[in-house]
């Protein structure tokens, strides 16, 4: 097992991938019955210290249909010269440039340490990076306040030649002009009108007038440029200006009437972002970045209407088709990301306030595009402030952590097919001979887009084995391969591609099955089943995700479960199987897909962000992670369990989104008593600090950053931690349970406890569930 | 004869009052020292005061006339010596005495009808003396022509008396002029020395009535005429005289004495001219005085033909009339003048006439509203819709209701009646006014309007006198003012809000050819001072208006100029098809507040566009973002717009290039007044809902279709202005000049006007620049000193003589500081039922303001040929009418004309030769639909001078004389070539300088050596340290003074290219474009009304 494990880690570290399945099984049949389908995780832009990226550019299948890239696994003659590509078997010519080619002398590409490999590309002019901020001016002041100053700070961490832009909008959308003096400029748009791209571009005065004067005279190589930075500009050239600009942002003057919201243009704005950059810079790598403040209450996209007493959609809203603008918002933002994908630009959103602000309707936005999605009460928080400079940290090169317009191609060897993808992309619709027919996630294409991406953004990618069973049989020890092109704009503005090349084995399911069930990935496997179920769940109803969820573990647990038919108590799952049932039970209680509690806002924020991080970060938001503090020992992991929470204990849970610290009955006594202002109790107060530096450290790794709760045994914030604690005791079992230990939570739902004896009794009785 | 009829028809006036009653006595009886004035005019006011002589002190009566008679002959002889006697204004005298000589012998000559009819007029007059009746007047009127040039002239040199050696002046009228100090015009010697003798019997002639016989008519006397006319120069001046109308030339033209003794010039274009069928009998007011000296006969040789031409009635239409013969409009405005003008125009007396509007004269209002405000067609109406339309005088009043005053009228009294509010009619609405009767003690009030009984609340009750007047009728405005001011209540307030002081946003173009011409940077340097001097209520410290600036080429950018603001900031709004302003807070702004940031702004404007290249602009968003901004700030406000190109960038309201002159003269003309597309008719229609008014600067390089541009300036009560092919250094004091007049005139904002009249009548109709939504109410989003609404009435029932009737125009406006009030003015009519009452209480320049606007709203509907031809045809209705029913019995082929209307051929000729109506070659679209509009709006004094234009001889009278000479007509034979003249006519003015002008004086004038140094085209004159420099720049900012617009100033020289421009102006000669001159269409007119009568 440890190999395993080693191997998968390796792989991890290696490539950035985790497959569910590490060794596939050979046939099609085999593979649907294996339950979890076979899928990875993968990591395009997995930090790599110890790889330079080689400057020159990738050696090609030269048949039109694979155009595969030199990798490890490809057989090679070195001495005539040829490759045979490993994915469709041509023989290929190595180019000029590799004419010295010998066993000694090989290209990083063929060494099998290499299986992950970034070329930098040295065609084309780099473009500049291009941060376009859109901000809501309808705040209070102090939040308007906040919210300028961390966009001042901003300016100084982004490179000099970066070009910014800067639109705001209230009632109406200005786009401001940032190259003129003495005078600010600005262009306005009306809030309530649905503009098209080329009308915006027209008002804008981007597109190049039809001057009849052009033949008297050559084109003037400077008109281009100046047209399009005038919204556009250098950091470096107009920092100052923008600063002060940004200083003089006053809010939106005009006046709210008692019993309204603001009137908020979030949906044009945004359109007008999108307008401007497709007509400046398109398929440049370029950042908008939306900062809003409350629901778009007018024009396209509006979400609510500006009445007050009409609150913001609720689930109970929704399920109830209650929810008037949804449906129309929600097309136009679908619209605009759409477009914005198509440029290869990305929008994020902050939204910062306490009330909803239609991040349901705009999280197509983020999704499509890779942007990030960052959800708070106020502008005037560490939460924002720190999230939003963590956007522009830098890599050990003094690199920023980000890049654009990335594609990403898929190619299999011959016995695979690509099913889809789940994550921040969207499809490229290109069809080839491994696209499958069965979609799942995002299928139907073997290259998506991934407009934005970040060293830890993760896509699940899904395959579909297509080996009939006798067809070609594989031979003993065949592998497949699966290579995977990531072509992006670096953020240092060059063009990269990095390529990850993989292989597994092929086993026969009859006669290897313990091999495939050593090799299964459990981590890896639930993360993927839960991607594929929050998937699901943006479409279906909740309760029927839930119940394909439960299908599926116990079709899993059926086929890999030891046991007596008929006989729950002699179920027993191997070790690589052994957590994946846990993961399940706390995935069913997850944000993912329960939304009672939250709202549709808050779904969607919790969504987009476990579509989009790499599995340690998944399995955080799937089962949240409890640490236990005492004067015992040193802190431990504890069970994610209501026994857990002890009266002597300090717990720090870590559920992702939350980072809480929560004292026990005795410890919150002690420390109300002042015990740790003694200094014969220094111990107590290291035992109250520890939490507290290791929070402090998530806090400071993490994007976005979490939302930090401090609380103690009976305070109204302990919620957070007893509603994700398993209820194994609760006001129901309290007694039959003993007053030993733990806390009891005040729930009806079932305990892992229960949940596991369903799932035993499930598995091995006869009844099936169709599908 | 037919003459002078008009008189007597009259009905006695219970009192004199019409307006001469009015100023006779005063003049005479109450202010001796005036007379100086007066005097002159023996001409006319001779003949009147002859009868009224004996009633100086006012009773007029009959005795008293016929005892004048003899004494005034009395004093024809030695008619210098009497005047120096009377000093004090009884000049009249002298003239009268003419009038009874005159009638005499015309009598004799010609039939004796005439005679009778005078004799009997004069008795019948008396009666009425005081009111110098029409008739009357031209009775002297003639006599005097007849008399020669004699009479009249006097008038006009009023000063000249004491030295007036006639034979100087005879030979050579210009010359004379030195002699008689002021008054070029040499005529008044003759008539002191020495005609005595000649003239009395000359004077016998005239008929009240100016009438013109034709030769043919005159069938019968034309034989005498022929024959007598030259003798008659020799000597015969009297006989001559005989034929009222006819001799009346031959008079003029020597008086005996001088004929005899020099000129020989004269003597024979005095033939022609006399011989010309058609000569005015015409009191001599006009044209005797001038016509003599100048060359009339000579150039006219075709008179003679037509005075040959006696037999056929009208065999040719007769061509040529002694220019001099016919009426004069300098006469009358310069008799006007001195009779009238220094007398303060007290309004307290039912139909009084008031002086001309060329006449400078103080008002006292005494109960009803100021000619400034109110100037009538008709100051007595027909009692019955029968009589009006056979009259076919149309009744119209032009209101002016926010009019300026000069300083020493004290503007209206602003009553507050608080919480209440102003008392008004129950029934039908009127205001409290000096003619609303009280009854039963007090408790109630009669409406004198529409007779309804009102109860007089207990707050406003006192108690009435034995007259039944309230005791406090003085001591209220609205008891005894014409014209007053209440205070508006919430309830007269949009939304039921007191308003917000307005706001003046300005909107400067800055595509291509504004930033070229160098507009945008004077305007902005301009505008940087003149935002100091906006316009303040009475005392205010500064003026509580806030300005907001908007610049744009195809797309529009606001400022944000909030005081608090380090700098200016722009938003551009390209989103012209769906206007919208950008922000709220920090674009309207208190000047001094934010003057810091303005001055950056507009410091920056011009450099922000000096390298544009957009040429394309738009204009109705423009309009639309000012009044959306407006809107938004919830007030009223204008628009200053400066604009420079048609509207072609692609936005609601782009217009295309439609100029077509093959349109003119054809159906389709109408169109090119017409606006190209209803968008801005809708436009203006929700300025007005927001009391947005737009005034318009055009700097147009071609056509930039102002018949669609005007629209909405047109239909809120805005101005347009306009500078063809604006360069600042030619242009800049002229904009800048109008610029800072249009922003510092006090402006009254969202305005209604209602006008109430007696029942009886009704306002039917309305011209201006204002929009109504309904049929009675004048909607303007702004209204300032210088608009101007003619409104029509009609009969809708009786009216009776005893009650007269009365008119109420009340305005209801927010005035600049903010404040909400109504602004009444009343105007008493009196009612006829006798046709000579009104005419001989018309006003010939109201009228023509009338007849002008009416006929330009023609144009947009009719071929202009139609509007033209209906013009002539009401003109002849109303003369003919006049001549069927007033005048004395005449021959057909003699013209007559009413005394108040004797000029309405000349002016309404100049009405039909205005570019609008008879454009020549250089005409371009775009002018004529600016004139139009500009028309729309003027008042009377504007259209007066508009239509005529003053020309002044600038060398004629001394240097150290600093006043305004005397105009003379506007002929190019008028001209002589020794002399330098200014021509204005409101909009242009001129400088001619003649070909042999002295060179000291060029050198005086023009600081260069000689004729042909002087820059043609010139327009601002050198700063020199002479008298005559002094004078002549003097005169130039004294005519630009009193008119609205600045006039640019272009020198002309004789024989220049340019000259053809100037000569446009000569309204009275025959124009290039084919307008006839004042004779021929004097004869045209002739023609038509006896077409009518036969």
């Amino acid at each position: 097992m440890a190999t395993y494990l080693e191997f998968i880690q390796q792989n991890e570290e290696r490539d950035g991938v985790r497959f569910s399945w590490n060794v596939w099984p050979s046939s099609r049949l085999e593979a649907t019955r294996m339950v979890v389908p076979l899928a990875c995780l993968l990591t395009p832009l997995k930090e790599r210290p110890d790889l330079p990226p080689v400057q020159y550019e990738p050696v090609l299948c030269s048949r039109p249909t694979c155009k595969a890239i030199l990798n490890p696994l490809c057989q090679v003659d070195y001495r005539a010269k040829l490759w045979a590509c490993n994915f469709c078997f041509q023989r290929n010519q190595f180019p000029p440039a590799y004419a010295g080619i010998s066993e000694v002398n090989q290209p990083a590409e063929l060494m099998p340490q290499f299986s992950t490999i970034e070329y930098v590309i040295q065609r084309g002019a780099p473009s500049p990076l291009i941060f376009l901020y859109v901000v809501d001016t309808c705040l209070e002041d102090d939040d308007l306040q906040a919210l300028k100053e961390s966009l001042q700070m901003s300016l100084s961490l982004l490179p000099p030649d970066a070009l910014v832009g800067l639109i705001t909008f209230g009632r109406m959308v200005q786009v401001h002009e940032l190259s003129c003096e003495g005078i600010s400029k600005s262009y306005v748009f009306r809030g309530t009108k649905d503009l098209t791209a080329k009308q915006i571009q027209d008002m804008l005065g981007l597109t190049k007038p039809a001057m009849p004067m052009q033949p008297v005279r050559p084109a003037q190589p400077q008109e281009r440029p100046s047209v399009s930075t005038r919204f556009l500009q250098p950091i470096h050239k107009i920092d100052m200006n923008l600063t002060d600009l940004l200083g003089e942002l006053q809010r939106d003057p005009w006046p709210v009437p008692q019993g309204k919201r603001p009137l908020r243009s979030t949906g044009v704005a945004l359109s007008i972002a999108v307008g401007l950059l497709e007509g400046t810079f398109p398929n440049t790598g370029a950042r908008i970045m939306l900062f809003t403040g409350g629901p778009p209450t007018q024009g396209p996209g509006m979400v609510v209407g500006d009445e007050l007493k009409v609150p913001i959609r609720s689930w109970h809203d929704i399920e109830k088709d209650n929810a008037r603008f949804m449906k129309k918002a929600t097309k136009h933002y679908e619209m605009l990301a759409n477009r914005t994908a198509a440029n290869g630009h990305c929008i994020d959103i902050y939204a910062c306030a306490l009330d909803q602000t239609g991040l349901l309707e705009m999280k197509c936005c983020p999704n499509l595009t890779g942007g990030y999605m960052v959800m708070g009460d106020s502008f005037n928080t560490s939460l924002f402030k720190q999230t939003f400079q963590r956007i522009f940290s830098k890599d050990f090169n003094g690199n920023f952590r980000m890049a654009f317009g990335a594609t990403l191609e898929v190619k299999t060897s011959r016995e695979l097919k690509v099913a889809g993808a789940i994550g921040p992309c969207v499809s490229l619709n290109v069809k080839g001979p491994c696209v499958s027919e069965n979609e799942l996630g995002v299928g139907g294409t073997s290259q998506w887009k991934i407009c934005g991406l970040d060293p830890t953004t993760t896509l699940g990618i899904y395959f579909e084995v297509v080996n009939q069973v006798a067809q070609p049989p594989i031979p003993q020890g065949g592998r497949g391969a699966i290579q995977f092109v990531t072509h992006y704009q670096h953020s240092s503005t060059q063009r990269r591609i990095r390529v990850t090349t993989v292989a597994r084995n092929w086993a026969d399911v009859q006669s290897q099955l313990k091999h495939i069930e050593a090799a299964f990935d459990q981590e890896a496997a639930a993360v993927l089943m839960a991607r594929l179920g929050v998937f699901r769940a943006e479409s279906e109803e909740g309760p029927d995700v839930l119940r394909w969820l439960d299908r599926q573990l116990i079709r899993l647990c059926q086929k890999f479960g030891q046991y007596n038919k008929e006989d729950p108590m002699s179920f027993r799952l191997s070790d690589s199987f052994s957590l994946y049932p846990q993961f399940m039970f706390h995935l069913r209680r997850s944000p993912f897909l329960q939304v009672f509690n939250n709202s549709p806002d808050e779904s969607s924020y919790y969504r987009h962000h476990f579509a989009r991080q790499d599995l340690t970060q998944s399995l955080i938001m799937i089962q949240p992670i409890l640490y236990s503090y005492s004067f015992h020992g040193p802190p431990e992991p504890v069970l994610l369990d209501s026994s857990s929470i002890l009266a002597d204990r300090i717990l720090l849970m870590d559920t992702f989104f939350q980072i809480v610290i929560y004292l026990g009955e005795t410890i919150a006594q002690w420390r109300k008593a002042g015990y740790q202002d003694m200094p014969e109790y220094e111990n107590f107060k290291h035992l109250l600090q520890a939490p507290l530096d290791d929070a402090q450290e998530i806090l400071q790794a993490r994007f976005p950053m979490p939302r930090y709760i401090h609380t103690e045994h009976g305070g109204s914030q302990a919620r957070f931690l007893l509603s994700k604690v398993n209820p194994s005791q609760t006001h129901n079992n309290l007694y039959a349970w003993g007053q030993e230990t733990g806390a009891p939570i005040l729930t009806d739902d079932v305990s892992l406890q229960v949940f596991m004896d369903h799932l035993k009794k499930l598995a091995v009785s006869k009844i099936m569930c169709s599908c | 004869m037919n003459v002078n009829q008009s008189a007597p028809p009259v009905p006695p006036f219970g009192q004199p009052q019409p307006v001469y009653a009015g100023y006779h006595q005063s003049s005479y009886g109450g202010q001796p020292g005036s007379t100086a004035a007066p005097t002159p005019y023996g001409a006319y006011n001779g003949p009147v005061p002859g009868y009224q002589q004996t009633p100086p002190p006012g009773v007029s009566r009959a005795p008293a006339s016929s005892g004048a008679p003899p004494a005034s002959t009395a004093q024809g002889p030695c008619g210098q010596t009497a005047y120096g006697q009377f000093g004090q204004g009884d000049v009249q005298n002298g003239p009268s005495s003419g009038v009874q000589m005159q009638r005499l012998p015309g009598s004799q000559p010609f039939a004796s009808a005439p005679l009778a009819p005078v004799v009997s007029q004069p008795a019948v007059l008396q009666p009425y003396g005081p009111p110098p009746t029409s008739a009357q007047v031209t009775a002297q009127l003639a006599g005097m022509q007849i008399s020669g040039a004699v009479a009249p002239a006097p008038p006009a040199s009023g000063l000249g008396y004491g030295p007036p050696t006639s034979l100087a002046s005879a030979s050579g009228s210009f010359p004379n002029s030195g002699l008689y100090g002021s008054y070029p015009q040499g005529q008044a010697p003759p008539l002191g020395q020495g005609h005595p003798g000649a003239q009395p019997p000359q004077r016998s002639v005239p008929p009240q009535a100016s009438s013109f016989t034709s030769p043919a008519s005159g069938g019968p006397r034309m034989p005498s005429m022929t024959g007598p006319l030259l003798p008659g120069q020799s000597f015969g001046g009297p006989p001559v005289s005989q034929p009222n109308h006819v001799s009346s030339p031959p008079p003029q033209a020597l008086p005996p004495g001088t004929q005899m003794t020099g000129p020989p010039g004269p003597p024979p274009p005095m033939h022609s001219s006399q011989q010309p069928g058609y000569q005015l009998q015409q009191n001599g007011s006009f044209g005797p005085a001038r016509g003599p000296q100048s060359n009339y006969g000579s150039p006219y040789p075709g008179a003679a033909t037509f005075g040959s031409q006696p037999g056929p009635p009208q065999p040719l239409p007769p061509k040529r009339l002694d220019p001099d013969a016919i009426p004069s409009p300098i006469q009358v405005i310069e008799d006007d003048r001195n009779n009238r003008g220094s007398e303060p125009f007290v309004t307290g007396v039912r139909g009084q006439v008031p002086p001309l509007v060329t006449t400078n004269f103080l008002v006292k209002d005494q109960g009803n509203a100021s000619p400034r405000y109110i100037r009538c067609t008709s100051y007595n109406i027909p009692c019955t819709s029968d009589m009006a339309k056979q009259a076919q005088v149309p009744l119209a009043a032009v209101i002016k209701p926010l009019a300026r005053l000069p300083p020493e009228e004290a503007s209206p009294y602003v009553v507050d009646h608080g919480e209440s509010g102003p008392l008004r009619c129950n029934r039908c609405k009127a205001y409290m006014c000096p003619f609303m009767q009280f009854v039963e003690g007090g408790r109630r009030f009669q409406c004198c309007f529409c007779s309804c009984i009102n109860d007089v609340p207990p707050q406003y009750f006192q108690h009435l006198d034995h007259t039944g007047k309230r005791v406090d009728a003085y001591d209220r405005p609205e008891l005894s003012l014409g014209s007053y001011e209440f205070l508006a209540t919430v309830d007269y307030c949009k939304n039921n809000k007191f308003p917000i002081p307005p706001a003046f946003i300005f909107m400067i173009d800055v595509s291509y050819n504004a930033v070229r011409s160098g507009l945008v940077r004077l305007l902005c340097e301009e505008l940087k001072s003149l935002l100091d001097f906006l316009p303040r209520e009475g005392g205010a410290e500064e003026s509580a208006i806030r300005v907001g600036f908007v610049t744009y080429n195809k797309v529009l950018h606001f400022y944000n100029v909030k005081s608090s603001l380090a700098q200016p900031q722009m938003m551009v709004v390209s989103d012209v098809g769906d206007m919208f302003v950008p922000l709220l807070d920090g674009f309207l702004v208190n000047v001094s507040e934010s003057r810091a940031v303005i001055t950056s702004l507009l410091d920056q404007i011009p450099e922000m566009f000096a390298d544009t290249r957009e040429t394309e602009t738009v204009f109705a968003p423009v309009i639309q973002a000012g009044m959306e901004a407006l809107k938004a700030a919830e007030c009223a406000g204008k628009l200053f717009l400066f604009h420079t190109s048609l509207p072609i960038a692609e936005a609601p309201g782009k217009l295309k290039n439609r100029d077509d002159r093959k349109l003119i003269n054809t159906d389709k003309e109408k169109t090119l007044f017409q606006p190209q597309s209803g968008a801005y008719q809708t436009l203006a229609k929700e300025c007005v809902a927001q009391g947005c008014c737009v005034d318009l600067f055009l700097f147009p390089n071609q056509y930039v279709d102002v018949a669609t541009l005007s629209v909405v300036p047109q239909l809120t009560g805005g101005s347009v202005y306009k500078y063809a092919c604006f360069q600042v250094e030619n242009d800049q004091e002229r904009f800048l000049s109008d610029l800072r007049r249009d922003v510092q005139k006090v402006v009254g904002f969202d305005a209604v006007m209602r006008v109430r009249t007696s029942t009886g009548i009704r306002a039917v109709d309305f011209f201006g620049a204002f929009y109504m939504s309904n049929t009675t109410d004048v909607e303007l989003a702004g209204l300032d000193g210088d608009k101007t609404v003619t409104v029509e009435f009609k009969h809708d029932d009786r009216l009776n003589e005893e009650n007269g009737a009365l008119l109420q125009c009340a305005l209801l406006y927010t005035s600049c500081a903010g404040q909400r009030r109504l602004r009444i003015h009343n105007l008493a009519l009196n009612c006829c039922t006798q046709l000579a009452d009104l005419y001989r209480n018309c006003e010939t320049d109201t009228l023509i303001n009338y007849m002008a606007k009416f006929a330009y709203r023609g144009v947009l509907s009719s071929p202009v040929k139609t509007v033209r031809d209906t013009l002539i045809t009401q003109c002849a209705q109303i003369l003919a009418c006049y001549r069927k029913n007033c005048a004395s019995p005449s021959s057909a082929g003699q013209l007559i004309l009413p005394e108040c209307m004797k000029l309405l051929p000349v002016y309404l000729n100049c009405v039909l030769k205005s570019e609008v109506l008879q454009p020549g070659a250089e005409v371009t679209t775009d002018d004529r639909a600016y004139v139009r509009q500009l028309v729309t709006s003027m008042d009377v004094a504007e259209t007066n001078v508009f239509f005529y234009p003053r020309l002044l001889p600038l060398t004629k009278s001394p240097i150290e004389n600093t006043t305004e000479p005397p105009a003379v007509r506007a002929s190019e034979e008028r001209l002589s070539n020794g002399d330098i003249y200014l021509l204005e006519n409101g909009l242009n003015l001129f400088l001619w300088v003649g070909a042999s002008v002295q060179q000291g004086v060029v050198q005086s004038v023009f600081g260069v050596s000689s004729f042909s140094q002087i820059t043609s085209g010139l327009s601002v004159l050198p700063v020199l340290d002479n008298l005559l420099s002094k004078k002549v720049r003097g005169l130039i900012d004294g005519l630009r003074a009193q008119r609205s617009r600045y006039m640019k100033l272009i020198v002309v020289k004789q024989e220049d290219k340019l000259e053809m421009l100037f000569k446009h102006f000569l309204v009275e000669d025959k124009s290039l474009s084919g307008g006839a001159s004042y004779v021929d269409f004097l004869c045209h007119m002739h023609k038509e009304i006896r077409q009518l009568l036969s």
